[in-house]
Parts: C-alpha cells; sequence; structure tokens
C-alpha cells in the first residue's frame, strides 16, 4: 500500500477510510469531518507534498445502496506522485463538504460545477453558483441519478425559462452589480451583493 | 409604389400589365442584390463550424457566391448561421442576435444539431432552433460536407429570388407570443421536440 496511506492513518487514525489501488492509482477514503485537515496536512507535509489540486468531481453510482463520492484528485510536482480522496455522502441526506478553496483557488470553478451538477454544497466555498447551467435552472441537479434525461419539465417550459433567462446572468458576482441582469437575481444574491462581499453561504451564516 | 405607378397610367394599355412588368423588374434587381450579397454571421458552436470554415476557406469557398465578407457583428449581417448544437444557454444569445440583424435577413440551420437536437436529445440541448428563430433552409448532415452547405446556400438564393418587395408578409418583424420571446406555441413545440428514430425508446421518466 502506498506510504501516504498509512502516515495518513497514523495521523488521522479512524477518519481515515478503507485504501484501496486501482490501475497503479491510490484511492483513499477520508471522513467527512476530517477532510479539510487532511487536506492541508497532505499539502503542506513535506513529505507528501500533494501541492496540486487537478480535479473536483462527483460519483453517484446506479446502485442506490452506494453512497455518492465526491473526489479529489491530487498530485505532487515534485515527487510525481498521485493519490485520490474521496469522501463519501448520503445522496438522501446533507450533501455538504468543506470547501478546499482556502488551500487552492483553483478549486473554485471545479467546486461550483460539482454543486451545478451533482447538487453537492461545499461550505465555506467563496461564491457557490452555478456555472454551467443558468442561475435560475430550476429543474434540479443534471448528473443526479434520479435526474431523467430529457430534464423534469417540458419542452415548451424548457424553451420559454431559457429564453427567459439573461445572457448576462452568468457573469461573476462583481460584474452582475454592474450588468442589466441584477433585477432577474435571485433575493439571496441579491442581498450578498448588497452587502458587498462575495463571502458565506445563506445556510452557514 | 403602387399609387405613383397608377397615376401614371399609359392610355389604350392595361395598366395592371405594365405595373407588373416593372414590379418584376424591380424584383428581379433587389433579389439579385440581395442574393448575390449575402453577408453571413457564423454562429458555430460545435463541429459544423469546422465543415463552415472549410466551406468559407479557399477550396470551396463561398466568397464565389457572394458571401466574401464574414460579419460577425449582426448589425452589418443578413444570413445567421447556425452550425452547430444549440443549448439552452445559448437560447437567448441567439435570439438577442437575430433581433438585432437588420431586415431583410435569413437564416441557415447547418446540420442534424442545429435542425433538430439530432443526437442531443437531453436536458441541456434545444430540439432544433426553429423553436427560437424562424428558419429559412435547412442542412441536413453530421457535420453536413461543405458541398451541403454550399448547396443549402444556394436554396437560399432561390428563395430569395422568389420574395417579391411588393409582398409585405415574409419580411414583417416576428410577431413574438409572449414577453419572454416564445415565437411557437408551446404545444407545437413540445409536438416538434418529441423524440425521433432511435430516441423513441427512451422515456421522459427513464
Amino acid at each position: 500500500m502506498n506510504p501516504t496511506v498509512d502516515a495518513l492513518r497514523a495521523t488521522f487514525g479512524s477518519a481515515i477510510g478503507r485504501g484501496l489501488e486501482s490501475c497503479g492509482d491510490t484511492i483513499v477514503y477520508v471522513a467527512r469531518e476530517a477532510l479539510l485537515d487532511a487536506m492541508t496536512w497532505l499539502r503542506d507535509t513535506p513529505q507528501q507534498g500533494y501541492d496540486y489540486l487537478v480535479d473536483v468531481t462527483a460519483v453517484e453510482y446506479r446502485d442506490r445502496e452506494r453512497p455518492l463520492e465526491v473526489v479529489y484528485f491530487l498530485r505532487s510536482l515534485a515527487r510525481r506522485a498521485d493519490l485520490r480522496v474521496k469522501v463519501e455522502l448520503d445522496p438522501r441526506g446533507d450533501l455538504s463538504v468543506d470547501s478546499v478553496v482556502p488551500l487552492w483557488h483553483g478549486a473554485d470553478w471545479l467546486e461550483r460545477e460539482t454543486y451545478d451538477m451533482f447538487g453537492v454544497s461545499f461550505r465555506g466555498h467563496p461564491d457557490l453558483r452555478r456555472i454551467l447551467m443558468w442561475e435560475t435552472y430550476a429543474e434540479g441537479y443534471p448528473l443526479r441519478k434520479d435526474f431523467p434525461l430529457r430534464g423534469r419539465f417540458s419542452r415548451a417550459e424548457q424553451v420559454r425559462q431559457a429564453l427567459g433567462a439573461n445572457p448576462e446572468a452568468h457573469y461573476s458576482m462583481e460584474e452582475l452589480s454592474i450588468a442589466e441582469a441584477y433585477d432577474e437575481l435571485p433575493a439571496d444574491m441579491k442581498e450578498r451583493l448588497r452587502r458587498g462581499e462575495r463571502g458565506k453561504l445563506p445556510d452557514s451564516e | 409604389m403602387k399609387r405613383v405607378i397608377e397615376t401614371k397610367e399609359v392610355q389604350g394599355q392595361s395598366p395592371n400589365y405594365l405595373l407588373a412588368k416593372f414590379q418584376d423588374l424591380v424584383d428581379w434587381a433587389v433579389n439579385s442584390s440581395r442574393a448575390n450579397s449575402l453577408w453571413p454571421m457564423p454562429f458555430g458552436t460545435a463541429c459544423c463550424a469546422i465543415e463552415f470554415m472549410a466551406t468559407a476557406a479557399s477550396r470551396y469557398d463561398f466568397a464565389r457566391f457572394g458571401m466574401e465578407r464574414q460579419a460577425f457583428s449582426p448589425r452589418q449581417a443578413d444570413v445567421l448561421i447556425c452550425a452547430g448544437r444549440l443549448p439552452f444557454k445559448l437560447a437567448p444569445v441567439i435570439r438577442r442576435i437575430y433581433d438585432q440583424m437588420p431586415q431583410p435577413k435569413w437564416v441557415i440551420s447547418m446540420g442534424a444539431c442545429a435542425s433538430t437536437g439530432g443526437i442531443f436529445d437531453n436536458y441541456a440541448m434545444v430540439q432544433g432552433i426553429d423553436t427560437i428563430v424562424p428558419v429559412d433552409v435547412y442542412v441536413p448532415g453530421c457535420p453536413p460536407r461543405p458541398e451541403g452547405l454550399l448547396y443549402g446556400v444556394l436554396l437560399l438564393h432561390k428563395k430569395i429570388k422568389g420574395e417579391s418587395l411588393f409582398d409585405r408578409v415574409p419580411r414583417r418583424e416576428e410577431q413574438l407570443l409572449d414577453e419572454r420571446g416564445l415565437r411557437l406555441p408551446p404545444e407545437q413545440i413540445d409536438e416538434i421536440s418529441e423524440p425521433f428514430g432511435n430516441s423513441v425508446h427512451q422515456f421522459r421518466s427513464a
């Protein structure tokens, strides 16, 4: 087994779940509560040095009993080593994990995409909004297994809603505050813009 | 125009005959000018745009048919060529581009995806851009070869040359059904978005 997994287990104990090898890659499961600490440790410990976050995504399996997994692909540029960190979440329960944006700024859009497609909310993300679908998209999270392929609404309703969306509504928060799309924003985003902060999720306050 | 002709009625000959001849002459001049100097607005979203670029490049060269200048601004464009699939997120964009184009304007829907949604019968894709903007020529293919697009352009020439300046109906600005920009009744959009071919084996609820 990869020495990183043993070192993780020695440091975090029972918060580290099973570790396994798949196609030459090491996968290690981490408890949701310990994620941010483990990631900080992986990045900052000199012997580990996983300084590059390659990707953040999520997987929901067809087997309804299996948990939804949030997957982090880490790479140590100096050691040329890869590590895959997974967090298991109950798809019918609370889908939230700590954001790793404080560790890697590149996680910003990756976590927004995971939120957009799977509905995983990342606690502490500076600007958790949809990134691929438009702001006012109301049909749910497209890559979840309970999402019908053609969407939940009729085609006519989808066309109507899409035409009603303002093309400027996917600007950044700063641009939004001066764009014509401001009037169409959801109330919570208006409130965040009014406070002048990009911070905090509505439910984390 | 009609009133002017009637005041100069020639005695002894049918005024309608002269009027019709004059209208034909005007139509011929105007339509030839329009058809032979179409400025396309390329709206390339996918692989069809690659074929579109090939059509514009030296081997196929649609400048031969008067499309010398590609207008990357809708204000200077005559024909909107939607090359590639259109996601719902781009629907308001293409609608706005179409609205910004001055009359007379035409639309070519290039490829299976722009015309019908093609293989992308899913939550993110518009099932045919004719649910968003009126389309004059559909070019089938996945993607169409440059010859196919050229044939579509020639068909559009034919259509333009068949129009009449004195017929107000086709050049009227489109009246939308509601304030959100729906141009077809919802039942009709649902009907033309129905799955066909292999897609009928999938269900909305699946």
